[in-house]
């Protein structure tokens, strides 16, 4: 079950920097706290919205639901089942996938780094490995 | 089950810990225009600015457009229209053109839009801001929050903020741009956008209007 501990724990850092990003680019947050990074080019540019919705709206939404997930994987009527860890590793692995898409924008055609983003691809690439792992685990013996 | 209070109490933590930054980082906003009256001597003394003017200053012919940053046939004209004029008329030394503000009060971020392009004139770079507004107006048209956007773009472009700051924290251009409303109303202008060519008041619906009066214009300045 510590698998589940690690993503519940991650995916509420995680939820923290998307509504960090979510809030800033709905105009409640002052200037973008991102040292010497260009994280306001990155979230002003095309790239940052998909589909009429701004990305950042989609890590809420992403972190959001692997934290639900985890959690309820937690709970004695799900701890000894293998669903919410399946749940978790595709969870994981579209937002690992996504998280990668967005890193080769910045990287190969904004050349603008976003330290915000950078943190929660690496946020949600644990996740994914950190699921893979409790894949592999044996579930815990509840037959006492 | 010691296990799992101390997760819950470690997800508690964090939790405590996120709201907290979140709250901080949003009490601590940039920069924001003042919203006080305008002194009515700072307008009057402001009234000599001339607007901003791209081209060479002897062209035959000077184009000046009344617009509003936010206004959507504003927008529309900078790309059917005033994308050409630059290129075939202005870059070609026929035509100087000359942006004046004219933000409406019916669009409730066209003076901080204009303003904000004004402290970036103020670093040199006006033309690439009034493309950057007009090219992002539908990201912040009538949205909270619009004047840190004018910040993110006005740092893409690269001015000093900390100057872009202070600019904007005193309301530095506030007259300037109530002077220039009051001077194109008294011009008789009262749609955006507008052009004033020599002495007259055009409202072009395309380039090939535009570049009818410059030719009439120049023709006439030639014989």
């Amino acid at each position: 079950m510590k698998h589940r501990m690690a993503t519940a724990m991650l995916s509420l850092i995680g939820l923290f920097v998307a509504l960090y990003l979510s809030l800033w680019k709905i105009g409640l947050m002052g200037p973008m706290l991102c040292g010497t990074g260009s994280c306001e080019a990155v979230q002003t540019s095309r790239y940052a919205s998909l589909l009429g919705m701004p990305v950042a709206f989609y890590g809420v939404g992403g972190f959001l639901a692997i934290l639900t997930v985890s959690i309820a994987g937690l709970q004695p009527k799900f701890a000894a089942t293998r669903g919410p860890t399946k749940l978790l590793v595709v969870l994981g692995g579209v937002g690992a996938a996504f998280a990668g898409y967005l890193t080769y924008i910045e990287a190969f055609v904004l050349q603008a780094w976003c330290r915000w983003c950078v943190v929660s691809a690496l946020l949600i690439v644990c996740v994914f490995a950190v699921a893979l792992v409790g894949l592999k685990e044996r579930p815990p013996d509840t037959s006492h | 089950m010691a296990g799992m209070k101390g997760f819950y109490v470690g997800l508690g933590a964090i939790a405590v810990f996120g709201a907290g930054a979140l709250a901080t980082a949003m009490v601590r906003g940039g920069a924001s225009l003042p919203s006080g009256p305008i002194d009515i001597s700072a307008i009057e003394e402001a009234r000599g600015f001339g607007g901003y003017s791209v081209g060479d200053p002897g062209a035959p012919v000077e184009i000046v457009e009344f617009a509003d940053f936010e206004c959507p046939a504003c927008r529309l004209a900078w790309v059917l229209i005033i994308h050409d004029v630059k290129q075939r008329l202005v870059n070609t030394g026929r035509v100087r053109l000359v942006f004046r503000d004219f933000p409406l009060n019916m669009h409730v971020n066209a003076r901080p839009a204009h303003h904000s392009a004004a402290c970036v004139a103020e670093q040199g770079k006006f033309w690439e801001m009034h493309d950057r507004l007009f090219e992002t107006q539908s990201e912040w048209t009538g949205r909270s929050g619009a004047e840190r956007m004018f910040r993110g773009y006005a740092r893409d472009l690269g001015v000093d903020l900390d100057e872009y700051d202070a600019c904007t924290r005193e309301g530095r251009f506030r007259a300037r741009i109530q002077a220039s409303v009051e001077g194109a109303v008294s011009l008789g202008v009262g749609s955006t956008p507008s052009y004033l060519v020599g002495d007259r008041l055009y409202t072009f619906e395309s380039y090939d209007q535009v570049k009818a009066v410059v030719d009439s214009l120049a023709g006439a300045a030639t014989q």
